[in-house]
């Protein structure tokens, strides 16, 4: 399968932890199509042209392989020609130490950048959300009148 | 044609989230203290929770559990016989439990199955990357960690173990010929969960045993 040889560094490559990667982002596709489908069904005849989401970096959710499993669930449905926007969300922690919330830069180590002292408190970056889908709603213009 | 943009802002795994909403909700109301167990397959978390068990059982504590593997009900008739009531749950391919199984499978058990209970263990089918995700009401997630994992195990899976309350670190009496280097896997464990809990256990011989019905007990008092 070509798609499969597009991989980032990120991914292992084991065979046994590799299908415990794509089984995940495959069963997130399978959520967000349902959901998807649920939002649309208030508008009859409306096609959907953009799914956009926000993924936090501790969602675990890696965004090559949610591109990949997201091209094989919706091909051949009415999805199958919707953008998917991804926006990454990152880890942001409030710091007691200097009374601030700071962003991590790394997932190796969960201590605040400016004075190294370990922090507990997540703000955000567990995020998993679809935030919005754009839709076209299949009705035709108004015909214009002449002036 | 006309586009729109219609604001979601929902949680793909909205459905997921409400129904471990409810769990958590029936928990409280049975006064059952609930625990996710999550870790690699062959971490020792079956054996974790035989002893578990059965170091409960004679103190006299109600405890049950749920134990999720994608085939078989070895894990349950092993778990079992440590005179715990244990249900299998069999996903058939599904890499993690979800709180619908988890809703799914108390409602078939007997009719109130948490009446009574003290404890109700949950253990995830063995993996370290989709279980983080999916809530199961759990009030205590616990990453359990064998000392043949590598120390490292915690940078590779910073996600699971940051969401985790409690590590614990598994089969102990091979600690020497592994050349486990204990402070090492004790500061990655930290690096990614500040704070956290750590218990280092050998079921094979009970060390560490003391320390985690302790805290167990102690969580339990915690309504």
């Amino acid at each position: 399968m070509p798609g499969l040889q597009h991989r980032n560094h990120k991914t292992p490559t084991r065979p046994g932890i590799y299908s415990e990667r794509v089984m995940h982002e495959l069963s997130i596709c399978t959520s967000i199509v349902e959901a998807v489908a649920k939002s649309v069904a208030a508008y009859p005849g409306a096609t959907v042209t953009k799914v956009s989401l926000r993924l936090g970096a501790l969602s675990d959710i890696v965004e090559d392989s949610l591109r990949f499993c997201w091209e094989l669930t919706t091909k051949d449905t009415p999805l199958e020609s919707a953008e998917l926007v991804v926006a990454a969300v990152p880890i942001v922690m409030r710091c007691d130490h200097c009374n601030a919330d700071v962003t991590l830069e790394s997932l190796q180590s969960f201590r605040c950048p400016l004075c190294h002292e370990p922090v507990n408190e997540l703000l955000h970056g567990r995020e998993m959300e679809i935030e919005s889908i754009e839709i076209d709603d299949g009705k035709d213009e108004p015909a214009k009148k002449d002036a | 044609m006309t586009t729109r943009i219609v604001e979601l802002r929902q949680g793909i795994l909205k459905k997921n989230d409400e129904l471990a909403h409810v769990l958590r909700d029936r928990y409280t109301q049975a006064g059952v203290l609930v625990l996710n167990l999550v870790s690699s397959p062959g971490s020792g978390k079956t054996a974790f929770l035989e002893r578990t068990l059965r170091e409960l059982t004679t103190t006299g504590a109600k405890a049950a559990a749920l134990v999720g593997d994608l085939e078989t009900d070895n894990d349950a008739k092993r778990l079992a016989a440590s005179g715990a009531p244990v249900r299998q749950i069999n996903t058939h391919g599904t890499c993690h439990l979800d709180a619908e199984m988890i809703g799914k499978h108390l409602d078939e058990w007997t009719a109130r199955p948490l009446a009574g209970l003290d404890y109700l263990f949950i253990e995830n089918v063995g993996n370290l990357v989709c279980p983080s995700s999916y809530d199961l009401g759990e009030r205590i997630r616990v990453a359990l960690l064998s000392v043949t994992e590598g120390e490292d195990k915690p940078l590779k899976y910073p996600t699971m173990f940051n969401s985790a309350d409690a590590a614990v670190i598994t089969k102990l009496d091979l600690a020497e010929p592994c050349e486990f280097q204990r402070d090492e896997a004790l500061k990655n464990i930290r690096e990614i969960r500040p704070g956290i809990e750590i218990f280092e256990t050998s079921s094979k011989t009970g060390a560490g045993f003391d320390g985690w019905l302790a805290y167990l007990k102690q969580e339990r008092a915690k309504r």
